[in-house]
């Protein structure tokens, strides 16, 4: 372990893990309410960011008149992603009800598929660096470390914060805590709590399941574009944003599957570890930033399958 | 396993009625489709013979997946670095330990089938979505295993492992006889019940197999195979040699086929494997083992209950799985003269293989045969769309190489589930029936 790193590793993991865990919300809130594994969300993802990049006018290959400043760009690119997640429930996964779970997951795995060669068709297969970012990526707080005294551990006497990884970092606390007070508090996520846990009792107390379906995938539109426009500040757009946001479901899995504060600790304990592993001394520890999630995922399906927060399933013939 | 049979269509005995090409004009038909799909390198272009070869092995593959998700039920995101596992290994023995192909894809089948091993570990505790987690982690971790930098002399590191050398097949004509007769002497002692027959055939089969190998490998650690000119098998030289030995017995030389101008060898090898796995899988299926995987797989608790001990069949399906894949693979390896993650063996390859399987049909053992053929023609249709537009629009022609791979596969996938979610293979039987059944009814 290298630990004069160490420190700097730590908040990085968590400004990181942040954005995972409102990732994984959005995986959480589809399973909840409709038991649908979404694995096109990675894509719905970056499909956000590429259209927040394209109305923010990033393709400037002169055709296109738009050209937004970015928070209306994220405002269309969100409205265009909720009508995306409608069309998606209506014409792709309701056709798909009391289907098996194969059926349901490949489903997901098709559109996936699809949106990855639109987004391929329409916005080109080069990766684009110029996302507009408020922040510049060299802005960054220091904050000074007192030195341990006695310890044969040395830390670097400063962590840097930079102003990006703050910014998302509090962005996804706020969108988080606001999703989860709107999931606790008003009517519309009680109806959706209660349809999460029995449809057929939800529907007999008079709350409109299809709608509520529906209005999930919206909602996982909105929280796909967020995350997607988050992830992009940090790493700039790409097809590849896709298979970063495939780490939320090692997340969710540690968090246990249907809890919404679990989504948030797996996406925390997720970044955390794929940045830790970046302060390790052999250099192969250190390459294994991309699968140390799997690896965590490994270890946890055998020790503790069903999550840290999840419940054991009692299964009846 | 009776199948409903229409009247008139009577079988004679017990071996017909378990066979599994029941009538003899099945047999001309099935010898005939052989012969013209291992004869495609003289008649085909190249690219045809390639995807002919391509889709062998991916059926392979298929059909190994199919016994793990269409019969056990279990959803596997790892079929294609199981693949990786098997090419890795194939290639790692013929260069390492101057394998044959005949030895060395069998070892690394069942290398690979004890990493799958591995990775079924977690199904004891776990199904369905976490399952499915499991076998995605797998996917992630084998790739990068094979890319670190520490085993790059072994596995090639990121560039992939080129320069796999079975390049070229000897064939001991005298052995090579040997072997086919004792092998036909064993399979009929075992049919006719003659154990003298059978053993005595067996027994002989084995020690003339253990020279005959012996003897490859040793003239593959001697012989430089790069300077030796390339052979026809069909050339007229080799036969007057051929006639040599079988009338005198002398010469027992051999004869080496330099295999790098012969797409017609890796081709009959890939179907002739395809012919072996396709007997493999539906024994496997109409048999005990396969009657206790589909049970895990309508029910697990059912099947538990009924005694069917869970963990050892899902790992049995899983070993069976990964060691198809592993067949898979090396075939692939061999045939690309390659393999390494620069060759695919991605995500999306596991996804694929699931579509595949989808479209074909899941638990039937047609399956694996139209999905594959049907999304491999899919696929060369959109290569074939997307430069032919890219001509139109030179303007946006990377786009357009690129993207309709996926789109398409993506559409056809998600069509076929809301439409035909049993795949082509219900299709196919719905027609059988309906031709049955003509005039009359629908």
């Amino acid at each position: 372990m290298n630990w004069i790193l160490v420190p700097q590793q730590l908040v990085n993991g968590l400004m990181y893990g942040g954005t995972l865990a409102l990732i994984a919300l959005g995986i959480v809130l589809i399973y909840k309410s409709s038991e649908v594994f979404n694995f096109a969300y990675g894509h719905m993802l970056m499909l956000g960011a590429f259209l927040t990049w394209w109305f923010a006018g990033g393709a400037r290959t002169g055709n296109e008149p738009i050209s937004l400043p970015l928070g209306w760009a994220i405002v269309a690119a969100v409205l265009v992603s909720v009508l995306l997640g409608f069309l998606i429930e209506r014409l792709a996964l309701r056709p798909m009800a009391g289907q098996p779970l194969l059926a349901i997951v490949l489903m997901t795995l098709g559109l996936s598929q699809i949106f990855e060669g639109s987004v391929n068709l329409l916005f080109g297969v080069t990766p684009k660096g110029n996302f507009p970012s408020p922040f510049s990526p060299s802005d960054a707080y220091t904050i000074p470390v007192p030195p341990v005294d006695g310890e044969s551990i040395v830390f670097l006497d400063r962590i840097q914060i930079g102003h990006t990884r703050l910014a998302t970092f509090v962005v996804a606390v706020v969108a988080a805590a606001i999703f989860m007070l709107f999931f606790q508090y008003t009517k519309i996520g009680l109806a959706m709590r209660a349809t999460s846990e029995n449809h057929e009792l939800a529907r007999s107390l008079g709350i409109k399941v299809p709608r509520i379906f529906a209005l999930s995938w919206a909602i996982a539109g909105i929280t796909a574009t967020l995350g997607g426009v988050l992830l992009a500040t940090l790493s700039g757009v790409s097809v590849n944003l896709a298979a970063v946001a495939l780490v939320a479901f090692p997340a969710i899995l540690l968090g246990g599957l249907e809890s919404f504060p679990g989504a948030i600790i797996g996406g925390l304990l997720v970044g955390l570890a794929t940045e830790i592993v970046k302060a390790a001394t052999v250099v192969e520890v250190r390459n294994s930033a991309d699968i140390a999630p799997y690896v965590l995922l490994l270890i946890f399906l055998l020790l503790r399958p069903e999550g840290i927060f999840g419940r054991h399933r009692i299964e009846r013939i | 396993m009776a199948v409903l049979r229409p009247a008139g269509d009577f079988d004679r005995s017990y071996e017909q009625d378990m066979g599994i090409v029941r009538q003899r004009w099945q047999l001309f038909l099935l010898l005939g489709a052989i012969l013209l799909a291992c004869s495609a390198a003289f008649w085909g272009e190249a690219r045809f013979v390639f995807n002919l070869n391509r889709l062998a092995y991916l059926i392979i593959a298929l059909q190994g997946l199919n016994i793990l998700t269409g019969y056990t039920g279990q959803i596997s995101l790892g079929q294609a670095a199981f693949m990786l596992v098997g090419g890795y290994a194939s290639g790692l023995l013929a260069i390492h330990l101057s394998l044959p192909i005949y030895l060395s894809i069998p070892l690394a089948a069942l290398i690979t089938g004890c990493v799958g091993l591995l990775f079924g570990l977690p199904s004891l505790r776990v199904k369905g979505f976490y399952l499915a987690m499991a076998t995605l982690a797998a996917q992630f971790i084998i790739p990068w295993l094979t890319r670190q930098p520490r085993f790059s002399t072994w596995l090639g590191g990121t560039k992939g492992f080129i320069d796999i050398p079975t390049t070229f097949l000897t064939v001991f004509p005298l052995l090579l006889l040997i072997l086919i007769a004792a092998g036909i002497v064993a399979y009929v002692g075992w049919y006719t019940q003659r154990p003298q027959f059978q053993w005595g055939g067996l027994a002989v089969f084995l020690i003339t197999g253990v020279i005959y190998s012996a003897w490859d490998i040793s003239l593959r650690r001697t012989v430089n195979i790069a300077g030796l000119p390339p052979t026809d098998l069909f050339a007229a030289g080799h036969l007057k040699a051929f006639i040599t030995v079988l009338t005198t017995g002398v010469p027992m030389r051999a004869w080496i086929i330099s295999l790098r101008e012969l797409p017609t060898y890796y081709l009959s090898v890939s179907l002739i494997t395809l012919l072996l796995s396709t007997i493999l899988t539906i024994n496997i299926t109409r048999s005990r083992l396969g009657r206790a995987l589909i049970a895990i797989r309508d029910n697990d608790l059912a099947a538990e209950l009924l005694g069917v001990n869970l963990f050892q069949y899902k790992l049995r399906a899983f070993f069976i799985a990964a060691f198809l894949a592993g067949v898979a693979g090396a075939l692939r390896a061999h045939s690309e003269r390659g393999v390494g993650t620069e060759f695919g063996y991605s995500l999306r390859e596991s996804i694929l293989f699931l579509g595949m399987l989808v479209i074909g049909g899941l638990g039937t053992n047609l399956g694996p045969y139209l999905g594959g053929a049907f999304v491999i023609a899919v696929e060369d249709f959109a290569l074939w769309l997307g430069p032919e537009l890219a001509l139109i629009f030179p303007t946006r022609s990377a786009e357009l190489q690129s993207s309709f791979r996926p789109i398409f596969f993506g559409l056809v996938l998600v069509l076929f589930l809301i439409f035909e979610p049993r795949g082509l293979a219900h299709r196919w039987m719905l027609l059988k029936a309906s031709w049955r059944l003509r005039p009359f009814a629908r």
